[in-house]
């Protein structure tokens, strides 16, 4: 499987030494566990031979679990060590924000030094170290890669970080691993691990301003966006934020309440890896989101009529 | 139970003829595998892989598929007995696999956009939208 969740499956170092604590507690514990019961089952033999009490309280009352977990303790801690540094030295950054119940990526554009922001997707390149800046803007979530590093919780008003590093491209998923409300469960992303240079080429995409809107149904489909004021909690760049789109006048910018979606054609899926993104699943989610993801705070447009909801969804999946 | 049943059986070869007769029209009527599919060439069991994989779920509500079951898009719990399909074309085979394909040049107006499914994609889909009885 392409985008496997799974702990039992290190595709990092940081994840590969969390999969050997886990071996070794489990098999640790398992082995212990078997031998008490071993011990039980001696101990009600009919002609069991009383143990010395002094045997049991210093043998196996003190000097077996002393020993154990100082083993265990001293191993831990030197391959506790061994974890990558939570630093943003010598990283590249990305800041993740957790809000209800999506993830915003903003990530710094290196030629014009100016921020990118996108949704759902943490991209990254193979083979080197990259710093997660973690915040959150209404309650505490938690950011989880089983395949890649341990959990990071992020609480609103303080930064957390999180150190990743994948070993080889691929897509893993994630998910919000603190519960947040109603739709906590539906509070996926992907994180994909490009080689360097299609990552480059990747993230210079992603710095572009909107893909124009150059057929009939495409422009129809912007309109449609603009006419239901879609822009109160969307951005799409080159669109909303030029005027006459942009409302100087708004007391409060909303227009991050919900996620950019000036590349959303691009992302694998929508509404943080509830549905693949196609222009099918898009209209359905435009047409009625609180029946796919209840709770949700985008209400559902039953003023569209068929053909400007389809150039609405196609105008959204063109957005690549 | 099971002692007394075959001896009930052994004791009557007339019995035993009915019992085992009546055994085979209640196995065969259990069998789904061998009922004709209504559509040429369309495997039922690949449709409903591809109904999940085209997320029809995010409108539809739909047996036996995973997903959201959204309802911006009727439930497709009895499509196979529906005598028409979007309100008014008759529900056959033929218009099925066209409305799948695109349903706006089927029914102008409609909801439901063109997804780029092939005809034989839609052969199989529509194989499986004849299972939901």
């Amino acid at each position: 499987m392409k985008d496997l969740q799974s702990v039992l499956h290190p595709a990092g170092a940081d994840a590969a030494i969390i999969y050997q604590f886990t071996w070794v507690l489990f098999v640790g514990g398992a082995v212990i566990f078997a031998i008490v019961m071993g011990l039980l089952a001696l101990a009600m033999r009919r002609q069991a031979r009383p143990i010395r009490a002094g045997v049991w309280i210093l043998g196996a009352g003190i000097a077996f679990p002393v020993i154990v977990l100082t083993a265990l303790l001293t191993w831990s801690t030197w391959r506790s060590a061994q974890l990558a540094p939570q630093t943003s030295h010598g990283a590249m950054s990305i800041s993740v924000t957790g809000k209800m119940w999506w993830w915003e990526v903003r990530y710094r554009d290196p030629a014009s030094n100016r921020e990118i922001i996108s949704a759902n997707e943490i991209h990254i390149p193979v083979g080197e170290p990259v710093y997660l800046g973690l915040t959150a803007s209404d309650v505490i979530h938690s950011l989880w890669v089983p395949s890649l590093a341990g959990k990071r919780d992020m609480i609103p008003g303080r930064v957390t970080g999180l150190t990743l590093r994948a070993d080889k491209p691929g897509v893993y998923r994630g998910q919000c691993a603190e519960y947040c409300g109603e739709q906590h469960a539906r509070m996926a992303f992907h994180v994909i691990a490009l080689p360097r240079p299609e990552f480059d080429a990747w993230l210079a995409r992603q710095g572009q301003p909107a893909a124009p809107a150059d057929t009939t149904v495409l422009q129809r489909g912007r309109d449609a966006f603009l006419a239901q004021q879609c822009q109160a909690c969307h951005t799409i760049r080159g669109v909303t934020d030029v005027a006459p789109h942009r409302d100087e006048n708004r007391i409060a910018d909303t227009s991050r309440l919900g996620p950019d979606l000036t590349h959303v054609g691009s992302r694998r899926t929508i509404a943080a890896g509830t549905l693949r993104n196609h222009r099918g699943t898009l209209a359905g989610w435009i047409a009625d989101p609180q029946a796919i993801k209840p709770g949700v705070f985008m209400p559902p447009s039953p003023d569209l009529d068929g053909e400007t909801l389809r150039a609405l969804a196609t105008y959204l999946e063109h957005l690549k | 139970m099971r002692i007394k049943f075959c001896q009930y059986i052994r004791s009557d070869p007339v019995k035993r003829t009915c019992s085992l007769l009546l055994c085979a029209v209640l196995a065969s009527a259990c069998g789904k595998a061998d009922e004709p599919t209504r559509v040429e060439g369309g495997d039922p069991e690949r449709g409903r892989l591809l109904v999940q994989q085209y997320q029809c779920a995010a409108c539809h509500f739909i047996p036996e598929v995973q997903g959201a079951g959204g309802d911006a898009g009727p439930s497709l719990a009895y499509m196979g007995r529906l005598s028409y399909i979007a309100g008014g074309i008759p529900n056959q085979p033929e218009n099925m696999i066209r409305f799948l394909q695109n349903p706006p040049a089927v029914k102008p107006g409609t909801l439901m956009p063109a997804l780029g499914i092939s005809e034989a994609e839609a052969r199989h889909m529509a194989a499986f939208m004849y299972t939901l009885q």
